[in-house]
């Protein structure tokens, strides 16, 4: 897989770059906004299965990165796009998730540590999910607590609900809760019910649904 | 200016009717104006020293009423002088000397004496054409009759029924043009009164000079305990995580050897400890200057601030461009506090958040649907608003009736930058 890496500090870069590379993928590691979209806009060969974007990029030291990333994704639709920051913004988060074509993910920086959290997550985005960082799902939430919308749960379906939310499958769910898949697919049914979201077999709109839903 | 909802006609009625109130306040202004130069003339005498303290006292009086009424009526506030202190002293002569001594004392004796002249004379104009025309209406058409061949009324010899319909259609005429001239006759007048009523420019730049050093001092008090509170916060958060993350890292170095288990369950401890290093660090951030704000600018910085809160926020930002960091986060963080002031406090369900830049003024408005009667002396949250926003002479105003809606406006008076251009 090749991917496009973006990130000014050289530690940071180079970590992600070995890893990376260790699990077999092709980088191509840039330090700058201008870069990282003429990267991710290369034709034929050297076009980008997936872009690994630090929100806060040089010249500009603004969400440089993150505007690249939504620009390469306006020109290439569907462009798999993992986006990397110091902190979360539900702003950002809307701003990715609002083609509605999944692909991309949205992660605290602090997640890269575990190695193989971040590695499942690139793949996922590669492979067209939607990943979201656990901090920007307990935000909504917590204003659906405080809103009462999702109050009809039990804690139970409430921590399926977070787990979909950040983008996993039943089968991720159900290792993460000690939890059989047909208990999870259950939940998951009741949860919509209660909710009123149609169901989707589809994971990837599942996830948007779902975050639609607590963005209400 | 006027209410521009109302109709033109009872737009200029309600102005003829302020001309009327200037013009008999104009007849009280000369009055008060006279006693004074009386009192003046009689200090030789002594009666004088008895006399010129009220005096001065009454014409301030009438002096602020006018201030008062040209700020209302014009919407512009007019600075006032330093208040009399000739009160403070207990004999009549030492009272007089005081007040002749005052400069704020001599620029209502020139008002008094101009006011009627220049603003007295001008308000008459539209009430003397009104009621003129009304004298030719309502009279001319009765009395002709009984008057015969010497009754005129303006230019017009009324002496039968064709020059008495002539008489009828040009008071009309003057009541028209009475009204039409209203509005601006008065405008004209606030024009004349403004340089007279106001205070003289060293008064002006004494008092802002000393409203500059008491907001600087605030200001910077503010700023130390802001920088006090940091360092204690990175001594306590971030600071004490990384000498623990040392430790435990040293730890496991040494069991690395021995007990191959015991240090990898410390170094998973290394981890959650930076995690929560920069889980510390991320919230100090946010609190000196949010990202997003950095990143975005006011505008978006509000919109990620309705996102997280758990009412219905909606958030109007016509804003050009960038505008100076320490305003846009001043500005931010007064309407972070008023979205958590109408969460906590006010029952509210939705909240409407305006941001406009006109005129040089940065406004921001924060209007919830809840239950108002709040009271800006509670809680040091708004007043620690207050504070930020006077360093940029911003204004800060509650109104909250009780059953609400409760509304706060900011205005921050600065400098827009043309809008940053990302380079993609």
């Amino acid at each position: 897989m090749r991917v496009v890496l973006a990130e000014d500090l050289f530690l940071l870069r180079d970590g992600l770059t070995r890893t990376l590379r260790e699990h077999g993928d092709e980088v191509v590691a840039v330090d700058n906004g201008p870069s990282l979209l003429r990267a991710l806009l290369e034709e034929d060969e050297e076009a980008p299965d997936l872009a690994v974007v630090d929100v806060r990029l040089p010249p500009t030291y603004s969400d440089e990165g993150l505007q690249a990333a939504l620009e390469a994704r306006r020109r290439r639709p569907g462009l798999p796009v993992l986006v990397l920051s110091q902190y979360v913004e539900t702003l950002y988060a809307n701003e990715l998730l609002a083609g509605g074509d999944g692909a991309v993910g949205y992660l605290l920086k602090d997640r890269i540590t575990h190695t193989e959290q971040f590695l499942d997550a690139v793949r996922r985005v590669a492979a067209g999910g939607t990943v979201m960082d656990p901090q920007v799902v307990s935000r909504l939430l917590s204003r659906g607590d405080a809103r009462g919308t999702i109050g009809s749960l039990t804690p139970r379906e409430r921590d399926v609900l977070e787990l979909m939310a950040e983008g996993r499958s039943n089968s991720s769910v159900a290792s993460c809760l000690y939890l059989s898949e047909s208990a999870v697919a259950k939940h998951v049914a009741s949860i919509f019910a209660k909710l009123g979201i149609s169901p989707s077999a589809d994971a990837n709109r599942r996830v948007l649904a779902v975050l639609a839903y607590l963005k209400r | 200016m006027f209410d521009k909802s109302r109709a033109p006609v009872s737009r200029a009625c309600v102005a003829l009717g302020r001309c009327q109130v200037a013009s008999l306040h104009a007849l009280a202004v000369s009055a008060t104006g006279s006693l004074v130069v009386l009192a003046l003339l009689l200090l030789p005498v002594g009666v004088g020293f008895w006399l010129l303290p009220r005096a001065a006292r009454w014409l301030r009086a009438l002096s602020d009423r006018s201030r008062a009424r040209a700020a209302r009526w014009t919407g512009t506030p007019v600075s006032s002088p330093e208040p009399l202190h000739g009160d403070r002293h207990r004999n009549a002569r030492a009272r007089s000397t005081a007040v002749l001594g005052d400069e704020g004392f001599w620029r209502d004796l020139t008002w008094a004496w101009l006011e009627p002249v220049a603003g007295g004379l001008v308000v008459a104009a539209p009430l003397a054409l009104v009621e003129y025309g009304a004298f030719g209406v309502l009279v001319q058409p009765f009395v002709w009759r009984l008057l015969g061949d010497g009754n005129w009324y303006a230019f017009v010899p009324v002496h039968s029924t064709p020059t008495m319909l002539a008489a009828l259609a040009l008071g009309l005429a003057l009541m028209g043009a009475g009204l039409v001239i209203a509005p601006a006759t008065l405008r004209l007048h606030a024009r004349l009164g403004r340089p007279l009523l106001s205070a003289s420019r060293g008064a002006r730049l004494a008092r802002r000079v000393e409203h500059l050093a008491d907001t600087r001092a605030r200001a910077l008090d503010t700023l130390a305990a802001e920088l006090r509170r940091i360092e204690r916060d990175l001594h306590d958060g971030a600071q004490a995580r990384l000498v623990a993350l040392g430790m435990t890292v040293d730890r496991a170095t040494r069991l690395l050897e021995t007990d191959p288990r015991a240090s990898r369950e410390l170094l998973l401890d290394v981890r959650t400890t930076s995690e929560q290093a920069l889980a510390d660090l991320r919230s100090l951030v946010h609190g000196i200057h949010p990202p997003v704000l950095a990143d975005r600018g006011l505008g978006d910085a509000v919109r990620a601030l309705a996102l997280d809160s758990f009412l219905d926020v909606h958030v109007e930002a016509r804003l050009p461009g960038r505008f100076p960091a320490p305003v846009e986060s001043a500005a931010y963080f007064a309407v972070s506090e008023a979205l958590a002031n109408a969460a906590k406090h006010s029952a509210a369900r939705e909240v409407r958040v305006g941001l406009s830049y006109e005129a040089g003024l940065l406004r921001a408005t924060v209007t919830d649907d809840g239950r108002g009667g709040a009271d800006p002396s509670r809680g040091t949250g708004l007043s620690g608003v207050r504070e930020r926003l006077d360093a940029f002479d911003g204004t800060l105003a509650l109104h909250s009736p009780e059953g609400g809606p409760t509304t706060l406006t900011m205005e921050i008076p600065c400098v827009s930058s043309s809008p940053k251009t990302s380079s993609c």
